[in-house]
């Protein structure tokens, strides 16, 4: 009867169903290739909500819409694709703002997609309507405000060519329910519309040859690489220059692994937190070229006495980085990849074996260091980590004192296998993004490294780890202090300590083990490689909790608006100087 | 946007902006100014020749070197065509005043005394009140209210800088 029937509505001329909003929506999400939205329902999305039932896009279900934002932005930075939140209007809407200002500061390409009042009701203070195309304008590469149902493509296409073309950035659109549940009788393939809208390409072949001048005039170079380089994928570009300059790289928090960290010609980050070795080369540098930095005030200390006497090339995609902070010599205005291509052509091999022997001997004088006789150190248990790793896993780190020594300690190979909040300084980022970056990269080794502190602000995401079996491995690096705080209150507060304490830290092993993770305790130096190991090798989400000493301290350090000179290496015995410089 | 960086440094800058005519422009270019706490002196906004753009005329005071990034900034907004600084010498530049006075003989005497220095005209007059209208360059219209201010300005309404650049040249 059943099959009778059947058979008879396919036989029947049946009329063209018509497809709504949502159903467009999810067709143009598919049709640009996306895997993975990371969401959190609610009254306004329910029609998006209904069409995912019967999408190939898999939805993960986050327990807050932060979360969402870093686990998408934590995917985007593994995979180079834009990482997708569909959150609810009102409440949903604003708590994406942290991770949407998170991605906009480091360049990730991300869409965001919220839920929103019905459009006549826009302005009237609806239930959970709040204006988040207002609230997040200045954290937004670009945003829309959907007015006509019809517009879909179009407006998803901008956006998904937007946000992860010229300098990525976060995309929110602004959906009232209206538009996703009303009928859309349009087409699904649309033009662009966004005459305003131009990516800058190879750059100027003048500009290029003019730095390559430079170059070979240069007796002591340095390459200073930043998170631009990563994202275009200059890695190889980057790689052949340093090899035919031979000249020694220094990268920022973001740089990391563009150039491969273990090459003896790499000096590691420099900045506030970096090596000795690599300030000290950017003071004695004749040159310093930065290929896709913005010179952020964590690398340049005092943009007044930066570099001063070295030539200072910067190529950038983004014309407005030019001149920001640093007033450069020469500059190129185009994709790092392109651009470091066409300059390997034109400069000549150096011989900087003298200029490789000082920086040689600052590595050798003022190497990092750290020791356990006062107990575990976190900079052991991220030692031993890289240790066991050698580079192989992709580390993603929360924000505070863990995440200089990982910087330290964790040398990268590869740009996409360091993900960190680094213009943000997002704490609670580490966890969820590692997340998002294990989602990217299902099959490789994704380690989170946080502190007790930013963990604590994102962990209902354990149970988005345990229901998809994600076998993430997150480090809490447990100093039951706001670690990074604390110390510049012992540093330039008297020691002072206001609102550093964690007291009241929950026992992390059996809390892991309440959201069915398997938890890991470390406190003793003998145990972290052993402990380690096992739990880096075990099939699922494994919570690492290291406790260790409290009172531990980030070397090297340049305080804040001071330039690298006046670098403190060795733990100071007296008092310092109130920092002058931003935070 | 090159230009930014050869105008000779003053506090009052004027920079004209060809967007897409689409809503939040408005606030998308206002937030560059606002967040690096640079003072709008001036706004016109006005349809250009093509409808699916609009033109928009800024006047605003600071330093030379936030300005220029304030213009890169800007031109970075996806809805904006371009943004460009103008100096007196590469363009013209116009306002348009109105002003009300008290209907007093002596004031009306007054105005027709001014009337032939500066471009004036009575648009409106009633028994208490008389209006005035005057285009010039803002310098002009500055002297012009300078003067006329012991004459008991009940209102005044001016338009805002408008520039439009000489030449081939785009505005």
């Amino acid at each position: 009867m059943l099959k009778k029937s059947k058979t008879k509505t396919r036989k029947k001329p049946s009329p063209k169903k018509q497809m709504t909003g949502a159903e467009a929506l999810v067709k143009c999400l598919e049709n640009h290739g996306v895997e993975y939205i990371f969401g959190l329902s609610g009254g306004s999305v329910i029609p998006i909500f209904d069409v995912l039932v019967d999408s190939k896009i898999k939805l993960i279900l986050v327990r807050h819409e932060q979360g969402a934002t870093h686990m998408a932005d934590g995917y985007a930075r593994a995979t180079g694709k834009p990482g997708v939140v569909l959150v609810t209007s009102g409440p949903g809407s604003t708590n994406t703002v942290t991770g949407i200002m998170t991605a906009h500061m480091d360049s990730v390409p991300m869409i965001v997609l919220t839920g929103q009042t019905i459009s006549p009701m826009l302005g009237k203070d609806a239930f959970q309507e709040a204006d988040i195309a207002g609230i997040s304008m200045p954290v937004v590469k670009h945003s829309y405000l959907v007015k006509k149902t019809n517009d879909l493509p179009r407006i998803l296409k901008e956006a998904f060519y937007i946000t992860n073309t010229g300098r990525p950035g976060p995309v929110l659109i602004d959906l009232p329910k209206d538009i996703t549940s009303g009928p859309f009788t349009g087409s699904l393939n649309q033009k662009m519309d966004i005459p305003g809208y131009s990516v800058p390409g190879k750059g100027n072949q003048k500009d290029i040859l003019k730095i390559a001048q430079l170059f070979n005039a240069s007796k002591k170079p340095l390459l200073l690489v930043g998170h631009g380089a990563a994202i275009s994928k200059a890695e190889n570009a980057v790689r052949a220059l340093a090899r035919k300059l031979k000249a020694p790289v220094v990268n920022t928090l973001l740089g990391k692994g563009v150039f491969p960290e273990s090459s003896p010609l790499n000096l590691g980050m420099l900045g506030m937190h970096g090596t000795a070795y690599a300030n000290k080369a950017l003071i004695n540098c004749d040159l310093i070229c930065s290929i896709g930095s913005r010179w952020d005030d964590r690398i340049n200390g005092n943009n007044n006495e930066f570099c001063i006497g070295a030539v200072k090339i910067h190529i950038d995609i983004d014309p407005a980085e030019i001149g920001k902070v640093v007033q450069p010599d020469a500059h190129v205005i185009g994709d790092a990849r392109l651009v470091v291509e066409e300059l390997v052509k034109h400069v000549e091999p150096k011989d900087t074996s003298k200029w490789l022997q000082e920086v040689g001997f600052y590595r050798k004088e003022f190497p990092l260091k750290y020791s356990n006789d006062k107990g575990l150190t976190a900079q052991k248990v991220i030692d031993e980590l890289y240790q066991i790793t050698k580079g192989s896993a992709t580390i993603v780190t929360d924000v505070g004192q863990h995440q200089m020594w990982a910087a330290q300690f964790c040398l990268a190979e590869r740009g996409d296998k360091w993900i960190s909040s680094g213009g943000a300084g997002t704490m609670g980022f580490g966890f969820p993004a590692a997340i998002g970056a294990q989602f990217g990269k299902p099959k490789e080794l994704v380690v989170a490294v946080c502190g007790d502190g930013g963990f604590q602000m994102t962990l209902s995401e354990l149970a988005t780890a345990s229901i998809h079996k994600l076998p993430v491995k997150v480090i809490i690096i447990d100093n039951k202090y706001l670690g990074m705080v604390r110390q510049w209150q012992e540093l330039f507060f008297d020691n002072r300590l206001s609102g550093v304490d964690l007291e009241g830290n929950p026992d992390f092993v059996k809390l892991a083990e309440a959201y069915g993770i398997k938890g890991v305790h470390i406190d003793k130096v003998e145990d972290v490689h052993k402990k380690l190991k096992a739990a880096l090798a075990y099939k699922g989400p494994v919570v690492i909790h290291a406790e260790v000493i409290k009172e531990g301290n980030v070397f090297p350090m340049v305080p804040a608006g001071k330039s690298a000179h006046h670098i403190i290496i060795e733990p100071p015995t007296t008092q310092l100087e109130k920092p002058t410089g931003s935070t | 946007m090159a230009k930014a960086n050869n105008i000779k440094k003053k506090d009052t800058h004027t920079i004209s902006m060809l967007v897409a005519n689409k809503p939040g422009v408005l606030v998308r270019v206002a937030l560059v100014f606002a967040r690096r706490g640079y003072n709008i002196d001036a706004l016109v906004v006005s349809p250009s020749v093509n409808p699916r753009y609009s033109r928009m005329t800024i006047t605003a005071k600071g330093d030379p070197d936030t300005l220029d990034q304030i213009i890169k900034q800007a031109s970075k907004l996806i809805d904006m065509i371009h943004a460009e600084e103008h100096s007196d010498i590469d363009a013209v530049h116009c306002e348009l005043a109105l002003l009300k006075l008290k209907a007093t003989a002596a004031n009306k005497t007054v105005i027709a005394k001014l009337a032939r220095k500066f471009h004036v005209r009575i648009v409106n007059e009633s028994k208490e009140a008389v209006i005035i209208e005057q285009t010039g360059t803002t310098e002009e219209l500055d002297e012009f209210e300078g003067l006329l201010k012991k004459h008991n300005i009940i209102e005044m309404v001016r338009s805002g800088k408008l520039v439009m650049a000489k030449g081939k040249e785009s505005t």
